[in-house]
């Protein structure tokens, strides 16, 4: 119906299709039900996380390598930011309340269900093969040129062309591989290293990671690129098209209706 | 348009029965194994339940980690203490010879132990990290004599479930399961790096958790309450700290 591939320009140039007068009506499917929840349900814990996180990291801004540290011993580096506890130098003169009792367990209640959630998430993407169809990059998704066009597109914010909206370019199927198999487990281990329970019937878990600080410093570091990935991820959204693609991860659908129809 | 046959009606009610009355089941047990903590109730509920639960079944019995004479940390960090009262400061000017340590609730005989007398039972010492839930930690050498010891001394009813530890510091108190009562490296703690325990640190007397956060591990220990249940004490949540929306359960 819609004028896919009827013309040879470079892909990016039918984009707007302006060719049509009437916004284009076809729906196709986009995403699974199971990828929709669960990354909604991901949202709402990434949030949570990252705020009460960044409540419990103002109780003591200072990050060490190794096993121990207080604000007896040198820090790897301390966050220009005062702190809630005033026993911590921070060169403000005053003291943060103290929000670590509901931080703590909106932290570990979110981390609860993003975890029970991501399982869900993996074990379904395995048995429904959604990482190999959708995510595992294909030879000519990885050339130069292919993976170089899709870093500078979005950059001149060119619209992905309809083709590429209905599925995702070797760049973005890197990335998603990256932080679902890298980036969070990375996460989930380095905050349970830091259970002193957990430890205690996992004592590699802390060990591998070079101690319970060094733990601590990875969880901060790790966290701190899921949320450039999360930055990256709404800019690209944007570039895209913000409406028509958030609508596609609520309904599952998506058409090549032009934003501004 | 919506197209739900009588059938799928059914078949989705007698699954939705299923999940309400397996979830049902699964609360039933979890409460029979004492998988569900005195702060099960409120918003942050599942959490506390989820982290207790799930690490009750994997480390009802493992050993907090002990680390070699040599990681000892040279400057253990004190961590603020409230202004000491005049009962305590006149303990102190004793040398403590009068603090006594009382011990009472479900127990067969309850008792009044002095300093003295825990340093006359079998003492046992671990080299472990006191980590503070704010995110700072250091290694010390503790030495004390095992809850386990003691409560075994006054001879513990078989329905007690919890024992709750009370501080000289006015309204401070907290409380533990008998998993980790009983568990051998909690320790009454009077010593640390081969000294006596300092006051900075609870001397003479602190409750010695390693494989719980920094604040459960209470200073100034002056009385242990053996009982089954915590709903009368405090909020019903099972320690002082909960009051502050701190969670009872802190091995994480």
């Amino acid at each position: 119906m819609a004028t896919l591939g009827s013309s040879q320009p470079p892909a990016e140039a039918s984009v707007p299709s302006r060719v049509s007068t009437a916004p284009v009506t076809e729906l196709v499917p986009r995403h699974s039900a199971l990828v929709r929840v669960t990354h909604w349900i991901g949202t709402v814990c990434f949030f949570a996380l990252l705020v009460s996180g960044i409540e419990i990291v103002i109780s003591h801004p200072r990050f060490y390598w190794g096993e121990t540290g207080t604000v007896l011993t040198k820090p790897l580096f301390q966050l220009p930011i005062p702190s809630s506890r005033r026993l911590v130098p921070t060169g403000y003169g005053y003291v943060l309340p103290d929000q670590n009792g509901w931080s703590r367990a909106l932290h570990f209640e979110a981390a609860w269900i993003v975890l029970l959630t991501g399982l869900l998430y993996v074990i379904s993407g395995l048995l429904t093969r959604h990482f190999r169809k959708d995510l595992i990059p294909g030879k000519a998704d990885l050339s130069r040129r292919a993976l170089l066009s899709s870093f500078v597109k979005p950059l001149r914010f060119q619209r992905p062309s309809a083709a590429e909206a209905s599925s995702y370019n070797g760049l973005q199927r890197l990335t998603y591989l990256f932080v679902i198999f890298v980036l969070f487990p990375l996460v989930i281990w380095s905050g349970l290293a830091m259970s002193l329970a957990f430890a205690s019937a996992f004592p590699w878990s802390v060990t591998l990671l070079g101690g319970r600080q060094s733990s601590r410093t990875i969880h901060f570091f790790v966290s701190l690129a899921l949320v450039l990935f999360l930055f990256v991820h709404v800019a690209m959204v944007c570039v895209a098209g913000f409406w028509s693609r958030t609508g596609a991860m609520i309904t599952g659908r998506t058409g090549t209706r032009k934003e501004h129809a | 348009m919506i197209n739900l046959s009588r059938r799928k009606l059914i078949v989705s009610g007698l699954a939705a029965a299923a999940g309400a009355s397996g979830l049902a089941v699964v609360a039933r047990l979890a409460q029979k194994y004492g998988l569900v903590p005195p702060d099960h109730g409120g918003i942050y509920g599942l959490g506390e339940t989820l982290t207790y639960a799930s690490q009750r079944l994997l480390t009802r019995h493992s050993l907090g980690r002990e680390f070699p004479r040599n990681q000892i940390s040279p400057r253990p960090f004190p961590n603020e203490l409230a202004p000491l009262t005049e009962d305590f400061k006149r303990l102190q000017a004793g040398g403590f010879a009068d603090w006594r340590l009382y011990i009472d609730g479900l127990v067969h005989q309850p008792a009044a132990f002095s300093i003295a007398d825990l340093k006359s039972y079998p003492s046992r010492s671990h080299i472990t990290e006191l980590a503070c839930e704010e995110g700072w930690s250091y290694i010390a050498e503790w030495i004390g004599v095992p809850l386990s010891h003691v409560l075994h001394r006054v001879g513990v009813h078989p329905q007690a479930r919890y024992v709750v530890y009370v501080s000289m510091e006015p309204d401070t108190w907290d409380s533990i399961d008998m998993a980790d009562a009983l568990h051998p490296q909690t320790l009454l703690c009077y010593g640390m790096n081969g000294s006596e325990l300092p006051v900075a640190h609870g001397g003479p007397l602190r409750m010695r958790l390693p494989r719980q956060v920094g604040y459960k591990n209470i200073k100034f220990i002056t009385r242990l309450t053996v009982t089954d249940s915590l709903k009368g004490l405090g909020n019903g949540c099972g320690a002082v700290a909960c009051e502050y929306g701190y969670a009872w359960y802190a091995g994480i």
